[in-house]
Parts: structure tokens; sequence; C-alpha cells
């Protein structure tokens, strides 16, 4: 089959063009690596754990961002022919390896660094499975950072400084988590200019999420709680 | 060509909402200008509005409708969404959104050309 | 680029104006029925105040609901921030409650 990968850095760059054998049984990154280990060992890209698990390996495959290690390559050809690409909406770096940086500051500006409400002398919190807050929590914490909503959303495309979608879920857990304890804090946060007021729910992020988790629902549900906790005075922690 | 991350419903509903706002808010200066001329220009309004009797304008006020009734019914699946946590059957209720946008427009149309 | 008070604002008019835009909408399939002139519009509207103060609220709520979704878009496709990007708001919500307001008068006032 004709695979085009994506070769340059931030600079620019272009499409080459690698005729790579197809496999029964055979990922998008079973094909970039076969390209690295057979036809250009100068090809940048990044991968970790290989079952999606890490989060690392996301690169636009055919026009659309997905976690390489778990998609089959039948799945996505599109007449023979398969062009892979650096993530959107993230400077890259060399080849299909993109800067995570904004990605991950981006959580940390959401409020996604935990803030613990007890030292290790005291018992740990019973949180019980079925109360509202920890059925919002479990929706979202299956995120495995891999930035593939933040590759699919225009909203971040057009407004570099908008926090994406999935740190807008991490806070919408944080929101949700009774262990948390700066809950009030994440949602000042959420609520300034560039936060969750500004999604648009186009969904592209819940449409291609690999974990299925809907970050487009979970923000909607921010966006309530924010307007609530604003609208009480802000500020406080619950 | 659209990029085949955007090639799902909600994203079209959003291009939908997007375009037809615009639209209607670059239509509404013209719109208040010709109906302001009542106040001092009564016949130049019946000018713009025997303008309105030609075929190829009731086409555009017909695409006027479309965009003002999609938009807001549009803009009530997203209160919905945001307000309401409907955020099932989504595609649905963009289907029907547009299908009774397009339904009222087409009323309009029968009602502009019948006499 | 949207904040809260201007969301809530976006959203707020946006409740207001689904009943108004019900209306505006059943008007003209009414209205334009046999053609308009300004006879017929004017008949209707002129001396009213039940007119006056339906297009009046439906004008200011579309000044506030227009001029933020112009914000978003002008600043989601060029960029445009701070100060140009407030001027352009508050621009785009006089233009429209001026020439609306004055458009209202016209057809409402006896």
């Amino acid at each position: 089959m004709d695979v085009a990968i994506w070769k340059g850095d931030g600079a620019g760059g272009q499409y080459e063009h690698f005729a790579v054998p197809a496999e029964d049984n055979q990922t998008i990154l079973d094909v970039v690596s076969w390209v690295q280990q057979n036809a250009d060992p100068t090809l940048s890209y990044r991968f970790a754990c290989r079952v999606g698990m890490c989060g690392s390996c996301a690169m636009m495959v055919n026009g659309t961002p997905r976690w390489t290690c778990r998609t089959h390559v039948k799945k996505v050809l599109k007449d023979g022919q398969l062009k892979v690409a650096p993530l959107n909406n993230l400077p890259v770096v060399k080849d299909l390896v993109v800067d995570m940086d904004p990605f991950f500051d981006k959580w940390i500006k959401a409020g996604g660094l935990h803030a613990p409400s007890k030292t290790r002398d005291d018992d740990i919190a019973a949180i019980a499975p079925d109360t509202d807050g920890r059925q919002n929590a479990n929706a979202g914490i299956e995120c495995i950072n891999c930035s593939v909503c933040y590759a699919a959303c225009d909203t971040v495309r057009s407004n570099p400084d908008y926090l994406g979608p999935a740190a807008l879920q991490r806070a919408w857990t944080i929101v949700n988590d009774e262990k948390h304890a700066a809950r009030g804090a994440v949602l000042d946060l959420v609520a300034q200019s560039d936060g969750c007021f500004n999604c648009h729910s186009m969904g592209s992020c819940t449409a291609h999420c690999p974990n299925d988790l809907d970050p487009m629902q979970a923000i909607a549900r921010l966006k309530r709680a924010a307007i609530k906790h604003q609208l009480a005075g802000g500020g406080r922690d619950a | 060509m659209r990029a085949a991350y955007r090639n799902h419903p909600l994203w079209l509903a959003f291009a939908l909402h997007r375009l037809s706002g615009l639209g209607l808010a670059l239509f509404l200066p013209a719109h208040f200008y010709v109906l302001g001329l009542a106040l001092h220009q009564p016949q130049q309004l019946d000018g713009f509005l025997a303008f309105g009797a030609h075929p190829m304008v009731k086409l555009a006020e017909f695409g006027l409708v479309f965009l003002l009734a999609v938009h807001m019914f549009g803009g009530l699946r997203l209160l919905a969404l945001e307000f309401l946590s409907i955020t099932a059957r989504q595609k649905t209720l963009i289907a029907v959104a547009i299908s009774a946008a397009f339904a009222l427009a087409c009323l309009f149309l029968l009602r502009a050309f019948s006499i | 680029m949207l904040n809260l008070r201007l969301y809530l604002l976006q959203r707020i008019t946006a409740m207001i104006m689904a009943p108004l835009v019900l209306g505006h909408l059943a008007v003209m399939v009414y209205a334009i029925q046999g053609g308009l002139s300004a006879d017929d519009i004017l008949s209707r509207t002129q001396g009213s105040l039940a007119w006056a103060v339906f297009y009046g609220l439906f004008v200011l709520a579309v000044s506030v609901h227009g001029a933020i979704g112009l914000r978003v878009i002008v600043h989601e496709w060029t960029g445009l921030r701070g100060a140009a990007l407030g001027f352009l708001t508050w621009g785009s919500f006089a233009m429209l409650a001026i020439m609306g307001g004055r458009a209202v008068m016209a057809v409402t006032l006896a």
C-alpha cells in the first residue's frame, strides 16, 4: 500500500511516500514502525505502551486524529492509501512528533493538579460509588491524555488560548471528586475568558475520543456548575 | 473539502448554526434600514416591498426564513444540551431542527407565491 | 473569548428571543400572502403599544445576541482581541440597537 508520511519540523515539511507491505493484522503504528525500521531510519515518532494505555502515539491518520497503536489499517485505508501526519493544534517538533507542552500546560491551567484534602494520617474518605458526583467523575477518569480530542477541536484551532476538551473534562472530574480540596478554585479557573464558556458543542472531541469518553457532555455540565458557583459568589471552596 | 475529522452530524450542526447566525447578523442592518424608511419616505418603502414581489426575491426570502428558523431551532437544541443535559439523540434533534426550519420556510414560500 | 457575563447574556437573550422568533415567523407567514405593502404593515403596527414592546424587546435582545456572536466569530476567524475586539462588540451592538430602534419607531409610532 501507498503510505504518505509527513516529514519536517516546526518550520515546515512535506509528505514522503513509502510502499509498505500490507499484512492481515496491522495497526497504523506497525506501519510507521515498519517505515522507520526498513525505509527511513531518520523518521521520528512517539509511542510507548502499544496497547492504548499511555496516550503517546496519537497522529492524524487520513485527516482524523487517532491512537495509532489501536487503529487497524483496514479500518482507515482509503483507496489503498494512508496519510499519516503529526497531530493538529500542537507545534511540530519533528516529523510525527508534536510538542505536547501546550496541552499539558492547559491541563494545569484548568486546575488539573490534585489538591489533597487529607493527610496520610487520616482515614481514606469513603465515597459511595452510586452518587451523582462519583458517576460524573467516573465518566471522565479514563482519559489517557492522548490529545486526540484537542487535535479534533476547531475551537482550539481558532482560539489557541482555549483550554480545550481534555483539560476541561479533567476539571469536571475534579469538581466531582469529594477528595479534592480546591473544587471551588477549579470552577473559578474554568470560568475565565478562555475557559469552558468558549465551547460550541461541535462534538468532535466526543466523536473521536478513542476511549469513548464524552468531553462535550462534561463541558456542558461544567458550564452549569461554573455558572451556579459564580452566581453564588464564586471563590469559595465547596 | 471538509477535513475528515469534521465529518459528523454535530460539526455540521455547528457550522450551520454559525453560518446562519452570521447571515442573519449581516442581513439585519439592511432589514432595519428598509423598515426605517417608513419614518420619512413611505414611498421608498413601498418601492422596496414591491421589489419583494419578484420571484427571485421571494426565493431569497425563503432562504432568510430558513436561516432564522434553523438558527432558532438549533439554538434551542444547544440550550437543551447545556441547561437540561439532553445529550442523547443529538443526531435526531439536529435532523428535527433542520426539517422543522425547512418546513417553515416552505410554508412561507407557498404563502408568498399564492395570491 | 467568552467569559461568564458574555456567555450568560448570549444564552438569556436566546431564551428571550425563542418565542419572539416564533411570533415573528408567524407574522411573516401570515402577512406575506397577497404581497407586502407599506400600508398593510403600517396599519397593523402603527399606534400599537403591543407591537412596539414586542419588536422593541426583540431589537434589544438581537443587538446583544448578534454583537456577542460577531465578537466570537471575528475573534476565532481573525484572531482580533483586546480593545479592538471590545470596540467591535460595542460597535455592532450600537449599530444594531440604533438602526433597529429606528425601524421599530418607524413602524409603530402613530
